[in-house]
């Protein structure tokens, strides 16, 4: 027998595997294709392509590159008459909202050896709609030739960045445009608390050159030496490192692992094709293949790592990594529009006018040590801070299902009524936010002048 | 003249074409915005939202401010090159032409990184300033780097007009002018200028609006307070429904309607039309030594200024590592053999895509503005206006609106959804370029007597031999000024494309750009591929002039002087 038919009667076998076993045939004849709307880098989907093409003869992997947001509107909008099998992204979130919307079929992985948890959070998602088969943490990327040129010392953790050295120096994208940017906003403020937690981010903000309008607006913007710090989920770092850019990443002890995932899409045309190709992502192959150097991505699976080259960060070894927080995953999907518009208001929009008091703040502060026992200006410089600290918002507000309707399209029932307009909690906010930073300017000005 | 039977079944045709692939599928996303958010009854209180929200009216100040002042400076850009190659003997008079539209091609992405190279906080410009004179110049902060980059973007809209403009002047008006005394900066002011005004005022007007609605760069530059990017944000953010990305594009068309209203009533009630035609323009003149000197000199800095960005990436497409430092480490050719090995289809797509939506764009353009200003037929203006409010439709909004739209239609012979189906992005494209296409066309129109048509129509020409014999061989100037710009934007198209795009073997070289600058190391790649989309527009430019060329050759009026 030639191999061209050993080859036939292996993917006709593969074919009628599904319906010998008693699971649902779906699609009549073998199944040639699986077609993937992901939002990754050719680097990681072009290796995965060839690497399950050539376990799978005859199923041609079909791959669709949109980023996370149109991604979801494809999706959305051709639920009609779905033409695609998968979807694969980073953010969980992404797949939330899918899952909301009743696009995803469920499905549980045969493959055994997968823990239930990466660090704090789930694998998996509880529901069995979408699948982790990767982790990633956040932390923080720099540019050596910058921090040399500059005279800086690397930032290794959140707090470091909030101090004056840095004013000008950071970069960062915003929740509301990255899944993954949204979950180390939330890490942070899980971590240390509501007020505590957004009075970081602030002082974090007030240092930032700017806030990228997509996630890899920031290790662009490290590369390029735009801007020294970025904060960036591990693998931009670690890649971006590995193309041989003068850059360096490190994870910081407050982080939160969060998976990759991939699931099934409702009535996809070739499921059976879908589901060996999520298989194959979470078979030892599959894992080891995500050690590639251009790729960088955590397994989810433990064996894997004893493959790993040395210093390649081991979560599942490793406890400082992502075990800090324990990651309120409900917690989060409550107040997920909330957090993703205040940010807005308070950080993106206003960006100008937060740096400005933050540089105030932190002259006056400068001034205010040369002499220790003026009480006066300590005191303004308090209340700027404490100005600029403030949110318009409490925390059991944001999480209050009542309040956090109003950010949702969707409703349920005909009589549903939404308390008020996303439009106009939003000026309340603005309105409130760009008062506070006036004033802390202003009183921080005095208290600069006051020090002089 | 009345309308004539055929005139009425073209109009209806195009409004047929314009209801159905710009109307309804932009209809049926920005219908949200009529809603009210809790009931989805039909309500105006998300506009009331709009003008209540303190950063709503200060976006809309902010794009208003920042369209007006980037004509100013685009202007000062494109008359310099217009008149000194239209009214000069000129040596390279092509070459600048050409040169002159490539800044409209910004490759996506790639544009950005290689702008933030050169002239960012950190970029050469600006590490050679600190080093030798102290000083650091923030060319690409806030609204004022909005106004730079955008003016060097888009003023090729006013170069390309005008030049057709003042080649279409009839040289009889010059020279009576001159015979009655005239000559200098006078005659440029009071004769030369006012007959080229409707080049220059279908270019400003394009810049004006194209730049408030402008969506790229100011994501570039990371600008949000202004209304594009503010309605960019808030429709594309994951899991949110905001209604209020929609009111705002809805706001953004009414007022880009508004300002081409206003464009319209600077050329109302003077006839700009002049019989003579294909003339080659007004004479020109050999220009003294110092003259000479002065005029290269100038063009030479405003093009050095205006392809910087481009410099830029070339120098990245050849680059290998280019980080904090005024030039890259080191070069190589790899980038460009990994462009070809992986997909070479990119190449081939675009220029296939791109003609044609540039070709259905100046054959609709021609038509409308044949229908307008030539016909008496019952609402030709609106045809008009709704192809212009096309401008202001963000891409994302007309994508998802096609889907909405084309996904559920089925193709007769594959079964595959109309949607997915590659002319479909053809049709998005044109209906995105249209209106670059139709104001060029307008312009040209408005040019041309009607006593020419007359004429030919008492000769017995009928209507369509009058249009094909007459009306389009003098306007094209215009078309093919239109054909360039419509071709050199919708190559470089990418909001609409990632929408829409279905396979990757129909994919255009935007959306490659896009997948190779997803990865750090794609940076060099990317930055290939739009040297690759600079040069495909850069020739189709140089070819259409050269047409031009020979065509006014062909009637023996060029070298007569």
């Amino acid at each position: 027998m030639s191999t061209s038919r050993i080859l036939r009667r292996a993917v006709l076998l593969l074919a009628v595997a599904p319906a010998l076993l008693g699971l649902p045939t779906q699609g009549q004849a073998a199944e040639d294709k699986v077609i993937v709307v992901t939002s990754f880098p050719k680097d990681l989907t072009g290796k995965f392509k060839s690497e399950f093409e050539k376990r799978n003869p005859g199923v041609k992997v079909e791959i669709l590159s949109k980023n996370t947001s149109s991604g979801i509107k494809y999706v959305q909008e051709t639920a009609a008459n779905n033409t695609s099998d998968i979807f694969w992204a980073s953010a969980p979130d992404a797949f939330e909202v899918l899952k909301g919307d009743g696009l995803l079929q469920k499905y549980t992985p045969k493959v055994a050896g997968i823990p239930e948890k990466v660090g704090a959070y789930p694998i998996n998602d509880p529901d069995g709609y979408y699948t982790g088969f990767a982790a990633a943490g956040y932390g923080i990327m720099w540019n050596t030739r910058y921090l040399k040129a500059k005279k800086l010392k690397p930032a290794k953790e959140w707090a470091d960045l909030a101090k004056p050295v840095y004013h000008g120096h950071v970069g960062m994208s915003a929740p509301s445009r990255s899944g993954t940017t949204h979950l180390t906003v939330e890490t942070v403020l899980q971590g240390e608390g509501w007020e505590k937690g957004w009075a970081s981010w602030k002082e974090m903000a007030g240092n930032f050159k700017t806030v990228t309008e997509r996630s890899f607006g920031v290790p662009d913007g490290v590369n390029s030496g735009d801007f020294g710090f970025g904060i960036v989920i591990d693998f931009f770092g670690l890649s971006s490192q590995a193309s041989g850019f003068p850059v360096e990443f490190v994870y910081p002890t407050v982080t939160t692992l969060v998976p990759a995932n991939v699931a099934i899409l409702k009535n996809s045309p070739h499921p059976q094709a879908a589901a060996a190709f999520i298989e194959f992502l979470l078979s030892p192959e599959g894992q080891t293949t995500l050690l590639d150097p251009k790729i960088r991505r955590l397994p989810v699976n433990p064996a894997t790592y004893a493959k790993a080259p040395p210093g390649f960060p081991n979560p599942f070894k490793d406890k400082s990594i992502g075990a800090v927080v324990k990651f309120d995953v409900d917690l989060s999907k409550r107040r997920y529009n909330v957090v993703n518009s205040l940010f807005d208001v308070m950080v993106t929009y206003r960006l100008d006018d937060l740096k400005a008091a933050t540089r105030a703040i932190q002259k006056a502060q400068a001034a205010a040590a040369k002499r220790p026992n003026d009480e006066k200006v300590a005191g303004l410089i308090k209340e700027a801070r404490a100005l600029v600290a403030a949110v318009p918002v409490t925390e059991a507000q944001a999480s209050d299902p009542g309040f956090s309707k109003v950010f949702k399209k969707k409703r349920r029932k005909k009589t549903d009524k939404l308390p008020q307009r996303q439009a106009e909690v939003e000026e309340q906010w603005d309105a409130f936010v760009t008062k506070n930073y006036a004033e802390a300017l202003a009183k921080a000005e005095q208290a600069l002048s006051m020090a002089r | 003249m009345n309308a004539h039977w055929g005139q009425r079944g073209v109009a209806l045709l195009i409004a047929a074409f314009l209801f159905l692939f710009l109307v309804v599928p932009v209809a049926k996303v920005i219908i949200v915005a009529f809603q009210a958010p809790g009931t989805g009854a039909f309500t105006l209180v998300n506009f009331q939202d709009f003008f209540n929200t303190s950063l709503f009216r200060e976006a809309f100040w902010n794009s208003l401010y920042v369209a007006a002042i980037s004509v100013l400076v685009a202007t000062a850009f494109a008359m310099p090159l217009a008149y000194f190659t239209t009214r000069f003997e000129f040596r390279g008079a092509v070459i600048v032409q050409t040169l002159g539209i490539i800044p409209l091609i910004m490759p996506p992405f790639v544009g950005a990184v290689a702008m933030q190279l050169l002239f960012g906080t950190n970029g050469s410009v600006n590490l050679m300033l600190e080093e030798w004179v102290g000083i650091n110049i923030p060319f690409m902060d806030g609204l004022n780097g909005v106004i730079f980059v955008e003016s060097i973007h888009y003023f090729p809209f006013i170069l390309i007009n005008l030049s057709a403009s003042l080649n279409n002047i009839d040289r009889a008006m010059e020279e009576s002018a001159q015979n009655l005394g005239a000559s200098g900066f006078r005659l440029f002011r009071r004769i030369v200028f006012p007959l080229a005004m409707p080049g220059y005022v279908a270019g400003a007007s394009l810049v004006f609006i194209k730049v408030f609605d402008d969506l790229g760069t100011p994501l570039l530059l990371n600008v949000n307070t202004l209304l594009a990017p503010q309605a960019y944000l808030r429709i594309s953010s994951i899991g949110i429904t905001d209604p209020m990305g929609y009111v705002i594009s809805v706001i953004l068309v009414g007022f880009s309607l508004f300002a081409m209203w206003v464009a319209a009533l600077a050329l109302r009630g003077k006839d700009y039309g002049t019989e003579q035609r294909g003339g080659g323009g007004l004479a020109k003149r050999r220009m003294r030594p110092w003259e000479g000197v002065l005029s290269y000199g100038v063009i030479g800095l405003i093009l050095l200024l205006v392809l910087s960005p481009h410099i830029g990436l070339t120098l990245l497409s050849f680059g290998t590592i280019w980080s904090f430092s005024v030039l890259p480490d080191g070069y190589t050719i790899n980038h460009y053999r990994e462009v070809f090995e992986q997909s070479p289809q990119f190449v081939t797509n675009t220029m296939l895509y791109a003609s044609l939506a540039a070709l259905v764009d100046v054959t609709i353009g021609t038509a409308i503005a044949y229908l307008v200003l030539r016909t008496k037929i019952a609402a030709r203006k609106w045809l008009d206006y709704t192809a212009m409010a096309a401008l202001a439709v963000p891409g994302v909004v007309l994508g998802i609106g096609y889907l909405r739209t084309f996904f559920g239609v089925q193709l007769p012979w594959s079964g595959q959804p109309l949607a997915s189906w590659w002319v479909v992005l053809v049709i998005a494209l044109s209906v995105r370029r249209l209106p670059y296409a139709l104001r060029a066309c307008t312009a040209a129109l408005q040019q041309l007597s009607v006593a020419l048509e007359e004429a030919a129509e008492n000769l017995g020409a009928g209507k369509l031999t009058t249009v094909r014999r007459i009306v389009v061989p003098l306007m094209v100037g215009g078309i093919l000024a239109g054909f360039v710009t419509s071709f050199a934007t919708a190559a470089v198209e990418l909001s609409a494309t990632i929408m829409l795009v279905s396979r990757e073997s129909d994919a255009p070289l935007a959306y490659g750009l896009y997948v190779f600058m997803q990865t750090a190391a794609g940076r060099g790649p990317g930055a290939a591929l739009g040297i690759i989309a600079v040069l495909i527009v850069g020739i189709a430019t140089y070819l259409s002039h050269r047409v031009i060329e020979r065509g006014q050759k062909a009637r023996g009026l060029a070298d007569e002087y």
